[in-house]
This record gives structure tokens, sequence and C-alpha cells, in this order.
């Protein structure tokens, strides 16, 4: 038993790597789709929109491009179809120019999966340039902003916008990013318009912002791929529950799942490594 | 009604207010104005225009936002004049207020900001000075010892006994990082002492102005010890300026070459893991010195002796151990006792509501 | 000896000259600091020049050893197509060179980026040993993190706010105070070298 536990400690690299890349590789070929219980900050803005009353607006900053869109995208994608289920209309914008095509996309799957309708079931606003001048703007008249919608429709003429001016009409602002502009969105519009903000961020910048959620700056945070796992797979329950068939790829919890076993090897790897030292140890 | 009362209290509205935007080039002025109360929420929008003075033309400078009545336009030069007016939108009707009084952006001399931070360094800087020319006087100073860099004696001395060459690798970054400075700092002590054993030195480089300057150190350190014979063209290159480029290509060579021992000084990213990983499964010894924080774990994990963050400055110092060099650390570890120690008091006085240094920096 | 006087000059100069700089917002202290980065701009692309004439001269060297020929070769070849089409056919979006760029080079990156998740894999198992104190709690740190940042770690009660306060308590105050120190570092190293006093870069 000694000798084995001892071999266990001086396992050859290459076993190593297969054992990983089994581990990283069979769970996207075939998901087990491990139940992903939702984080305490994750669950703070998924019971927000939650118990929205239906016709309340949520808007959803898409602050980000495709360099993190592994992270961030599924996040965006899960919140949206999570209003569009509530009845909550989504108003989608964008502070960066790569953010509008990343967002188009997002409410073309909504439109495809859930059957939501524009201008009716969501509103998309698209790009404008100027960061706090725009946050600011809303504060005081969208329409000052946004006069029109991406695809040019005059704001007045949307049905889903009607008595939206400003963010006292708002129910929560989510910003989505992989740098610092969710602190941008509290810093103008909860500090002076008191307006209630959520952060959907990468994992490696999540760490900054968990000072905000302990002030109650942040309503609650979407961290990295777990976060957005964890969303997606609440989401995908309640379009099962909707009786909704066909479902979205959920690439978030396929890609958790991969992680979540990579990680475990990596641990059981360590405890293995750790049994053979002690046995060596003891053998000296 | 109202409307009339508000095209006319708008008509009869004061000039919006322009005033120099202060510690900058000249080239910001910043523009305010005053909307009756009456009018928020009933103006639709506002442009600001601006009169360049003497042609007197008029540009569009921005839309403005009925809440925020302040904007900075950064497009003026100071050596001109300018007059600003406000243009409202109510419904179809526009209104423009009078034009304001000239005004002329001032380029400052002086950033008045960053006079504390001025302060600061001079102090630094006499400090460091003072210890300095102390040691000029013969005064011995003491520094602790760093395992790291005790072991690069121990480090050379396996790869002339193995046969083996060294593999140095002066970081992935630019001669601009003061990582890289000193990495090419140690890389003479380095090549002076693998000089005297006659130990090949192999160093692939990633940038290219860094690929020059390490060919003169090598060079220069081969001079010094009398043996610019060992001078060869190909153990310094260019390898390639490819972050993961670089990385394959090193992991290459260190399998290939079976280095005995391999240093990684400098500014490292991602590809830090790589590097030190391949060289790890050669069995080399390894020593590592960065002040990228996020790479630290990786090669404390997989090096076997590592410099951290400032250690990696102090490391010239400390090969060389000269008086001037050594001085210099002592420098650093008063200022560091300094912070330290406003650090506490500063934290002490904000429980009590007195905050100092707030917008200081 | 004027070879090391002179450069010790001008950086004594350039140096003293730039920290001035940093503090002067005028427009002549802006043109200055232009100049200076254009004069950095076209050594760099001098630099590069003479780096390209290292890559070319080093493989061909090796051409000449059996077991880095292949190696070499390949390199070589890599080189001059690229060379060959980007001046040739340009390196816009639609050309051969931007096709290979995101067909060839870019997955190669993507590749060896990812060999980072099996290098942890190996090194954590290697590394993590219950040595003595320091690696005992590396040890249970680690496992606490990595439990927190997947999925079970969510089913264990106090996983999730022990990883979030490690990651913003301990993890943070150290990386500041390390970068505090590095602060400090870099800035006796760079007066050091304006001062002349550290000359290790111009060989010792």
């Amino acid at each position: 038993m000694r000798d084995f536990l001892i071999k266990l400690s001086k396992i050859e690299r290459r076993y190593i790597y297969l054992a990983l890349f089994l581990a990283l590789t069979l769970p996207l070929i075939f998901p087990p789709n491990f139940p992903q219980k939702m984080s305490p900050t994750v669950k703070s803005v998924f019971e927000f929109i939650d118990t929205l009353p239906p016709g309340s607006h949520v808007l959803l900053s898409a602050d980000y491009d495709a360099s993190v869109l592994p992270e961030v995208d599924p996040m965006y994608r899960a919140v949206l179809k999570h209003c569009i289920l509530r009845g909550v209309i989504p108003i989608g914008m964008t502070l960066y120019p790569q953010g509008a095509v990343l967002a188009l996309d997002a409410f073309k799957e909504a439109e495809e999966y859930l059957g939501a309708r524009r201008d009716t079931d969501y509103v998309f606003l698209g790009y404008q340039a100027g960061y706090q001048a725009v946050i600011l703007g809303i504060g005081e008249n969208i329409r000052s902003v946004f006069p029109k919608d991406y695809f040019g429709t005059p704001i007045d003429s949307i049905p889903a916008m009607r008595g939206v001016k400003n963010y006292k009409d708002i129910a929560l602002v989510i910003s989505f990013s992989g740098s610092s502009i969710p602190i941008t969105w509290v810093i103008y519009a909860y500090s002076k318009y008191h307006q209630k903000v959520a952060a959907a961020v990468t994992a490696v910048s999540a760490a900054d912002f968990y000072p905000y959620i302990q002030t109650g700056q942040f309503v609650g945070m979407l961290a990295g791929m777990k976060g957005a796992a964890e969303y997606e797979y609440t989401v995908g329950k309640i379009m099962k529950d909707n009786g909704i068939e066909k479902l979205p790829p959920a690439k978030a919890v396929k890609g958790m799942d991969a992680n979540s076993i990579g990680h475990i090897l990596i641990m059981l790897f360590i405890i293995i490594g750790n049994l053979g030292y002690f046995a060596t140890k003891r053998r000296k | 009604m109202i409307w009339i009362y508000l095209i006319i209290t708008l008509l009869g509205n004061a000039p919006p207010r322009v005033i120099d935007v202060p510690n900058d080039g000249g080239n910001a002025l910043m523009v305010e104005w005053q909307l009756p109360p009456d009018s928020l929420g009933k103006v639709d929008s506002m442009l600001i225009l601006r009169k360049t003075l003497p042609e007197g033309k008029v540009d569009t400078v921005a839309k403005a936002f009925t809440n925020h009545p302040e904007f900075v336009d950064e497009g003026v030069n100071y050596k001109k004049a300018y007059r600003y007016s406000i243009l409202y939108f109510i419904g179809p009707v526009q209104i423009q207020s009078k034009w304001s009084s000239p005004a002329e952006p001032v380029a400052g001399w002086i950033d008045t900001r960053k006079i504390p931070l001025f302060i600061l360094m001079m102090l630094y800087t006499t400090i460091l000075l003072v210890y300095i020319f102390t040691a000029r006087k013969g005064r011995e100073l003491y520094l602790r010892p760093i395992a790291g860099l005790e072991a690069v004696d121990e480090a050379v001395g396996r790869a002339t006994e193995m046969g083996r060459p060294i593999v140095y690798i002066p970081g992935l970054s630019t001669i601009s990082d003061v990582a890289t400075i000193a990495a090419l700092n140690i890389l003479a002590h380095i090549t002076k002492k693998a000089g005297e054993y006659e130990t090949k030195i192999i160093v692939p480089v990633r940038n290219p102005v860094v690929y020059t300057i390490a060919r003169e150190v090598i060079k220069e350190a081969y001079y010094t010890i009398g043996r610019p014979d060992l001078f060869d063209p190909g153990q310094v290159y260019f390898a390639t300026d490819s972050q993961f480029g670089y990385a394959a290509h090193v992991s290459a060579l260190m399998a290939r070459e079976k280095s005995a021992t391999n240093f990684f000084m400098g500014m490292f990213w991602a590809e830090s893991l790589i590097l030190a990983e391949t060289g790890a499964s050669t069995g080399a010894i390894q020593v590592a010195g960065t002040d990228a924080v996020t790479q630290l774990p990786f090669f404390v994990v997989t090096c076997d002796y590592t410099l951290i963050g400032e250690e990696l400055y102090a490391a010239s110092a400390y090969l060389s151990k000269e008086p001037l060099l050594t001085a210099s650390i002592k420098g650093q570890d008063q200022m560091k006792l300094l912070i330290m120690v406003a650090m506490i008091l500063l934290s002490l006085l904000s429980v009590f509501g007195v905050n100092i240094t707030l917008g200081l920096f | 000896m004027l070879q090391r006087r002179i450069p010790l000059v001008i950086v004594f100069i350039t140096g003293v000259l730039m920290s001035i700089q940093y503090f002067i917002p005028h427009p002549i202290s802006q043109s200055a600091y232009n100049i200076a980065l254009m004069w950095f701009r076209g050594v760099s692309s001098m630099a590069y020049a003479i780096a390209v004439i290292s890559f070319v001269r080093h493989h061909s060297r090796r051409l000449k050893q059996p077991q880095n020929r292949f190696y070499s070769a390949v390199a070589l070849l890599a080189f001059l197509f690229m060379c060959i089409v980007g001046f040739g056919f340009g390196i816009e979006e639609g050309t051969i060179f931007y096709k290979m760029y995101l067909n060839v080079q870019v997955p190669l990156q993507a590749t060896t980026f990812s060999l980072l998740a099996f290098y942890m894999a190996s090194a954590a198992y290697r590394a993590f040993r219950v040595k003595g104190f320091e690696a005992t709690l590396l040890l249970i740190t680690a496992f606490i993190v990595m439990f927190g940042v997947t999925t079970i770690g969510n089913y264990i009660p106090f996983i999730p706010r022990l990883t979030e306060w490690l990651m913003a308590v301990p993890n943070l105050a150290s990386k500041r105070g390390i970068l505090i120190g590095v602060g400090l570092g870099m800035i006796s190293t760079s007066l050091k070298i304006i001062l002349g006093i550290e000359r290790n870069w111009l060989g010792g």
C-alpha cells in the first residue's frame, strides 16, 4: 500500500495532462448539467428582477467587447431572457461601440426562443458615445440621449417606452462589463439619482467590486463564468417550467461543468500527491 | 402662457460664465450656465456655441443636457480668445443666449495638483542621496540575505559542473519598463560570473530594443572580465515579438538545450507558467524575479527561488555589493518605513473623521 | 572612456528634463515630450530592423546543425512567406497575410495559451505539499478558493463568503503591499540610472 502511495506521488506529467484533457473535454461533449446553486450576490440580482411587477423597466447596458465574450455575454443573454419571461421590459443600450452588435445578437436570440417582439417586449437603443454624459443625460431625459432607437424608430412612438422618461421610471440598471464601467454607473446614476445599479463582470475584475456590494451601492453582482452559469441555469429552469421545450445553448453552464470537473481533478491530484508525500516521509 | 414666459426668461437669461481650467496646457475652458428653475424638463435640448476671436468663426461645440449645466471645452488654443453662447430648443422654437465676454485659456507652467507628489519625490530623493553620500564615507551597510540572490552562485556553478548552458530570460516587456532595466543589470552580473567559469549563457529576447541593449550588456560584461573572446553573437538573439510565440520558442529551447539553470527576470504576463513549468520539467534549477504581482504565485510554485517585487530591484546592489547601490536600498527601506508610519497615523486620524490627504493625490 | 561617458551624460540630461516635464502642463513641455516620444519610436523602428537581421542570422546559423535544421528552416520559410505575401499583396482584411494571421497565428497563440490549464494542474500537483506551516496554509487557502470558484462550493455554507473574503482582504492587502515596494524600487532604480550610480545596463 505504501509503495502504491509513493508511486502516486510521482505520477508522470503526461498522465496528469491526459486526465485533465478528458476532464475538460468530456463534459463539453456529454454535458452533465450539474445543478447550479446561486451564490448570494447573484441571488440578489435575480430576486430583484424576479419580484418586479410586470411592465417594469430594466436597463441592460452591454459595456463589453469580444475579448470578454465567454464570461459576460452569457450573463447578458440570461438576464435578458429572465426579464422577458417575467414580463419586465429590458431596455438594451451600450457605452461601447462593439457592445451594440453583441447585445443585438442577444435580443435576436430572445426573439427566436421566447417569441419576444421588438418595441413591445423589449427596446434596443444601441450605442451612444460619452460615458458619464450619457449616464447623466438618462437621469434627466432618456430622449435627450437616445431620441431614436437602434433601428431609427423615434422613442416616442415605441409602445414599450411609454411612460419612461428617466431613472425614476427604471427599476434597475445592470452594467455588463469587463472593465470598471460599473463604477461609473455608481458614481453618476446611483450617487446622483439614487438609481439602483447591479454589475455583471469578469471573474478577474470581480474582487474590485466587492466593496460596492458591501456598502449597498450595487444591488448584487454576477461574477465570471460561475455567475453566468448560475443565472443561465435558473433561467433555463424557468423556461422549462413555462413549457418552452426548445432551449438556447447553455454555454456558461457547459463551460462551468468542465471548469468544475477540472478543478476537482486538480484537487484530487493534490490530495493523491500529499498521500504519497506522507508515505515517502514515513518510509524515511 | 408658461411657454411665452419661458421664452422671455430665456431670452433675458444671463450669458454663460466661462472660466479657464487651471493646471492645463491652455487647451480647456469651462462653460457654466444657469437655467431658470421652471425651465427644467421643459427645455428639450441645448447646444453650446463657440466663437473664436478675432476671426469670429462660430462652431457648435457640444450638445448639453439640462441637468448638468457645465461643460469643459477641450478644443481651444491658449493663443486665442473665445466667446460662448447657449442655444436652447423648446419644441420648434430656438432661443440663443447672449454671448459671454471673451475668455482666454491660460497655459500653466506648474501643475499645482502635482505639488504634493513633487514634495514626496524630493523627500525620497533626499533620503536616497543622504544614504548614498554616507556610503561614500565608507560606512558599511547591512542587507538581509535574499535566498534567490544567494543562490545565483550555486545556480551558475551547477551549470558549469553539468556542462550545460544557462538560459536567461530578461522578461517580455519593453525597455521603458523599469523591471526590464533591472533584469539587464542582473544579466550583466550573471554574465560576468558565467564568463569566469566559461559557462555558456543563452539570452532569447522578445523586444528588439531590449535585444540591442542585452547584446551590448553581454559584450561589455565579457570585456570587463577580460574575456572578449567568449562573446558569441548567436547567444543573444531576437526570437519573436509574439507573446506566446516567444513562450513556445523558449520552452523548446529549454527542452532542446537541456539548460541546467534558468533565470526569469523582468516583466511577465500569462506565459510565465508555461516558461517556468517547462523549465521545471527539464530538471533545471530556476530563479525568478518579477514585479508582476499576478505572476508571482506561478513563479513561487514552479521555481526554486523567487525574487518578489522590489527584491528584483535590490538584486543589482546585492550582487555587486557596491556601497553606493547598497546605500540606495537602505534609503528605499527608510522611505518604506516612513510610508508605513504615515499610513498608520492617517488611518487612525480618519477613524476620528480627520482626512488630511483626501484629494491630495 | 568616452564610449561610456556620452551615454551617461545623455541619460542624465534627458532623465532630469523628462522628470521636470511631468510637472509642467505648458504646450512647450508637451511638445518636448512628443519629440522625445518620436525619437523613441524612431529608435524602436530601427531596432526592429536589427532584430530581424538577428533572427535571420540566428536561424541561418542553425541550419548547419542537424538537430535544429528542420525547425529553423520552418521559421525562415514562414518568415519569408509572410514578408513576400505582406509586401506583395498588402495586409488588409481579405488578403493572404490577414487570412494566414487569423487562421494560423491566432489559433496557435490560443493553443499555447490553453496549455496553461495543463501546466497549472501539473504545477499544483507538484507544489502543493504539506511540507511546513506556510505550505499547509497555502494548500488550505488554495482548496477553499478552488471550491469557491466551482459549482460545488455553493453547496457548502461558508465557502462562498470565505472565498470572497480571502480574495478581497488578505489577497488584496498583500498585493497592495508588494505594489508599494515595487513603486519605491522603480523610483530608486530610475534615480540610480539617471545619476549614473547604476551602470550595469552599460555592461558593468
